[in-house]
Parts: structure tokens; C-alpha cells; sequence
């Protein structure tokens, strides 16, 4: 049962929390390896949608689906069987370019002045899953900036490239950004609990458009807060142990 | 009939099979990792490798990096996963030591995908715009000549990625020289695009793999394979599905160690005393 003196949410289940309606009526969501929140927003997701939802997790034993090998994902990808997907970046900008590559200028490639682990399967996915969805925890300067020193994945495209997919939203541990195609730009769309336009602007590198109010990003219900700390919790420790027993303690 | 595969040998002698400056494929950490074959490449040590990530690659790469061994790293993302970034090749690429192509992961796909298949490129979605083809001439972008007519469809290709070897460690093989995988079948694509395929398996099993059905379909035909080894926990400390977990331990105490050339030094020393006593 649900006690009465529930904990109030963390940043953690905030972000989740933020990002599972963002998935709501979608077929098929997959997760890459080393993404315990989008994995716990996609499992939050699929238990809110009366068994309609498919959830691919890599690295996971109940939630991997595939037996092709390491291709199958983005040939899975490609032909338009994944609705959504997840990427960050060591870098992100204001035209939701990603840099997971390095930092300093791309003229001393690969001498970078901080190198990042690569680019995964970024350069592909960022173009064929329809909705991608940003995250990075860490909401500073150094890791939002005007522009990324290096183009992992680019925000967009010309319009004679074959583009299916792109960025859909950005969410970080204080706020969560939606994403205009068209102009490539970001909008603020939800501020976190306790958190401030001021402070989104001092943190952030790059410009972004903001209406008028700002709403604060929903903070869990008691029926959600039981949702993530009992099954999604047990769920996620499948494939993110050490995730899971920071965030909820004993699964 | 063989009674005995003759491609079964010591580790030393499959590591023997690869030359200076050969192109080696090798798969991610959680794939199955050849742990004693890369011992014995450092212990040479075997040097100019050019590394091929299937599509990434964590600690095999650190470690031979460390050891001097590498001329040359293609991969789709190098990392050490929960253990971090990995700090030999970080350095590596840093003091101007290592050359980096790099990738993204159906890149890589694509290219052993090619290879395997005998043709000269595949192509792919995706990288228009990104700066991988920037740092990666040897990636073409070209207009799809079956586009419809008046349509422009740029669409990149990828030149078939030929590795000289690919290396890996399995759970079995039997007496004809075929390889269980499994699920694994990203090992399966290493194999038919490589020249030569050495593995290392923790057993050698009686029973034909390709008489039973269920094994079949997951068993690498020996028609691949080019040198077997015996080793009992091969893939250790980082694992084998199925098999043993990661020895999370030793793990952290590489990577702690290996943020320093002296103390990547005292490690390899160290290591390669214990894999002598354990051979």
C-alpha cells in the first residue's frame, strides 16, 4: 500500500516522470545501453498503456527482443519499426546538434581537448526514429552550449535528405525544452519544482524561445510514485542495478 | 571424419596468428571477450594493430592500447561502460600516439556487412551532416542512383571493412571446429567478414553443434574458424553471458589503475606474472 508519508519525488523520478507522457500512444519505444532514466520513463510508460506499448531495452534480459545481433536495433530502426528513442550528448546545442565525439576545435581531431566515448549509434538513429528524445542530467553551460564543437548527429536537415526522424524535447534535471523542427529551436516547456526562468537562462549556452508563463513540469502522483518505486523499480534493476539502488534503495 | 580438430591449439599459438599491424576485429564487452589472446599479444608484444570495435569496444582496446600495441583505433564509441571512460586510449589519442576513425555503430554494420557479403560498399541513412564524414574521407556521400526520377536522394556508403582477424571468445565448440554464439550474432557477422577467425571457448563438446537444430541456427560452421583454443573462463574478469558475471572488482582496479602509465604499467606487470601461473 501507498503510506501516507511517501518521500517526495527526486530529480531522477521528476525527469522520468516528465518524459513518459511524451511516449504515450507510441507502438514501440527502444532504449540504448547506459540510459537507466529514459529506461525507467519507457517501462513507466508501457505500464500506463493497457499492454499496448512495446519496450525495447539493449542490455536487458526480459526487455531485449532481438536476435539478430548488434545490427538488428537499427535495421529495426530503418524501416520505421521504432517510434521513439533516446540520445545525449557530452555536448548538446541550441539547434539540438549532439556531441558525444569531444571537445576543442575540430581542427586537431581526434587531439581533443576533452574526448567523449563516441558517438554510438547516433549518426544514424537521430535521423530514422520519429521521436527522439533528449536527456542530460547535468544542465550547465558546459554541457548546453551555443554551439557543440563537434557534430555527432546534426538537429536537422536540408530538406532533400531522408529524414524521418529527429529531436522531439530535451529534458535535463531542471527543466524540459520542446523542439521546433522548422526553426530549429528550442522552447522552454516546463520548469522543475523550485526552479526558476532566471536560473534556466544563467545555465543554459544557448538561446531558446519562452512563452509568456512557464508551467512547473507535473511532479508525480502517489499513484506514479508507487508505480516506479515498486514494479518499474524491480524492472529497471534488471538492467541498471546500481541505478535502481541509488535511486530507490532495495528492489 | 575428424576425430580431432586440427585447428585446436595453445593460446599462445592462436595469438602467434596475428602479425604485426594486422586489422583485428573484436567484439563489445558484453559479447564475450578473448581475455588470454590479448594477454599474449601484450606479453610480445604484437605492435600496429589497427582495432576494429564490433561496434564498440571497452577494455580490450585499453588494454592493448596501454601495452603499445596499436597503431590505429575504429570504432563506433570506447569505453570502459559502468567503469568509465577509458583512460589508456584517452591518452592515447591525446599525446598523438593512436590514429581514430571514428564511427557510428550500423556503420560498422554496414561495413562487415559488405564484406561478408563481397561487395565493395553498403549504404546507409543517416551521417549527412554530421562531421563523422568529415573526419572520415573514406565515407562517400553519392545520389541514389534509383531515386525517382527529378528526385535528388543523397545517401552515404560505407567501404567494406575487411579485418585480417576476427577474435572472440565462446562458450563451446565441438570436435569439427563449429563455434556455439548463441544469441551473440554480431560474432557470427565478425566471423564471415574476417580473413581468419581465432576463438577461445571455454569447452570442447562430443556432439556435433550443427546435428542439433536448436544449436544450430546460433553455431559459427567451421568453415569460419581458424584456430581454436581451450581456456576455462576466457572472457574473464569482464564475463560471458550465461556463463560467469563480471568480476566488477578487478574491473575497478583496472580502471583505477590504468588513469596512469606507471600504474597501467605495475597492472600488465602484474597481470601477465598471473596469467603465466594460470596458463
Amino acid at each position: 500500500m501507498i503510506s501516507q508519508t511517501l518521500a517526495p519525488a527526486s530529480t531522477a523520478e521528476i525527469m522520468i516522470t516528465a518524459i513518459a507522457p511524451m511516449l504515450e500512444g507510441l507502438g514501440h519505444v527502444a532504449v540504448g545501453s547506459q540510459s537507466p532514466i529514459p529506461g525507467s520513463a519507457a517501462l513507466l510508460a508501457q505500464a500506463r498503456s493497457n499492454g499496448q506499448m512495446r519496450v525495447s531495452i539493449l542490455g536487458s534480459r526480459d526487455q531485449n527482443p532481438f536476435t539478430d545481433g548488434g545490427r538488428e536495433l537499427f535495421d529495426c530502426a530503418g524501416q520505421g519499426r521504432i517510434d521513439a528513442f533516446f540520445l545525449s550528448g557530452g555536448q548538446i546545442d541550441g539547434a539540438a546538434n549532439i556531441n558525444l565525439v569531444g571537445t576543442g576545435d575540430i581542427a586537431t581531431y581526434p587531439q581533443h581537448k576533452q574526448r567523449f566515448p563516441g558517438s554510438f549509434g547516433s549518426a544514424y538513429l537521430y535521423f530514422v526514429v520519429p521521436r527522439v528524445i533528449l536527456f542530460r542530467e547535468e544542465h550547465t553551460r558546459r554541457t548546453l552550449v551555443e554551439t557543440v564543437d563537434f557534430i555527432s548527429a546534426p538537429g536537422t536537415s536540408a530538406p532533400e535528405v531522408y529524414r524521418p526522424g529527429g529531436p522531439y524535447a530535451l529534458v535535463t534535471s531542471r527543466c524540459v525544452f520542446g523542439f521546433d523542427k522548422q526553426r530549429a529551436r528550442f522552447t522552454l516547456q516546463s520548469l522543475h519544482p523550485g526552479v526558476t526562468v532566471a536560473e534556466i537562462v544563467a545555465s543554459t549556452g544557448f538561446g531558446f524561445d519562452q512563452p509568456a508563463h512557464v508551467p512547473e513540469t507535473p511532479a508525480p502522483d502517489t499513484a506514479i510514485l508507487g508505480l516506479l518505486r515498486g514494479e518499474i523499480a524491480r524492472s529497471v534493476a534488471d538492467t541498471y542495478p546500481e541505478f535502481a539502488r541509488k535511486t530507490w534503495g532495495k528492489v | 571424419m575428424l576425430t580431432s580438430s586440427p585447428a585446436v591449439v595453445s593460446v599462445a599459438a592462436l595469438a602467434a596468428r596475428i602479425k604485426q599491424g594486422a586489422k583485428i576485429v573484436l567484439p563489445p564487452d558484453y559479447s564475450g571477450c578473448a581475455m588470454t589472446v590479448v594477454a599474449e599479444l601484450m606479453r610480445r608484444p604484437v605492435r600496429d594493430l589497427h582495432l576494429v570495435g564490433a561496434p564498440v569496444i571497452g577494455f580490450q582496446a585499453d588494454q592493448l592500447i596501454g601495452a603499445g600495441c596499436v597503431a590505429r583505433v575504429e570504432a563506433a564509441a570506447i569505453t570502459l561502460g559502468e567503469h568509465g571512460l577509458a583512460p589508456r586510449f584517452t591518452a592515447a589519442l591525446k599525446s598523438g600516439e593512436i590514429e581514430m576513425w571514428d564511427a557510428t555503430c550500423p556503420a560498422i554494420h554496414a561495413g562487415l556487412q559488405a564484406s561478408e557479403k563481397g561487395v565493395p560498399f553498403m549504404p546507409m541513412r543517416g551521417l549527412i551532416g554530421s562531421d563523422l564524414l568529415r573526419v572520415r574521407p573514406d565515407w562517400k556521400v553519392i545520389d541514389n542512383p534509383l531515386a525517382e526520377n527529378g528526385t535528388r536522394d543523397p545517401i552515404a556508403i560505407i567501404p567494406a571493412i575487411k579485418p585480417d582477424v576476427a577474435l572472440f571468445h565462446a562458450a563451446k565448440a565441438d570436435r569439427h571446429g563449429n563455434v556455439w554464439i548463441g544469441i551473440r550474432r554480431e560474432l557470427m557477422l565478425m566471423a564471415h567478414a574476417s580473413k581468419t577467425t581465432l576463438v577461445t571457448v571455454e569447452e570442447i563438446v562430443e556432439d556435433n553443434l550443427l546435428h542439433d537444430p536448436a544449436l544450430a541456427a546460433g553455431t559459427i560452421p567451421s568453415l569460419y574458424i581458424s584456430g581454436i583454443a581451450v581456456v576455462t573462463k576466457g572472457a574473464a574478469p569482464i564475463g560471458l553471458a550465461d556463463c560467469y558475471g563480471a568480476d566488477n572488482a578487478a574491473l575497478a582496479a583496472y580502471a583505477r589503475a590504468a588513469r596512469t602509465v606507471d600504474g597501467f604499467r605495475s597492472w600488465l606487470a602484474r597481470h601477465l606474472d598471473r596469467e603465466i601461473v594460470t596458463a
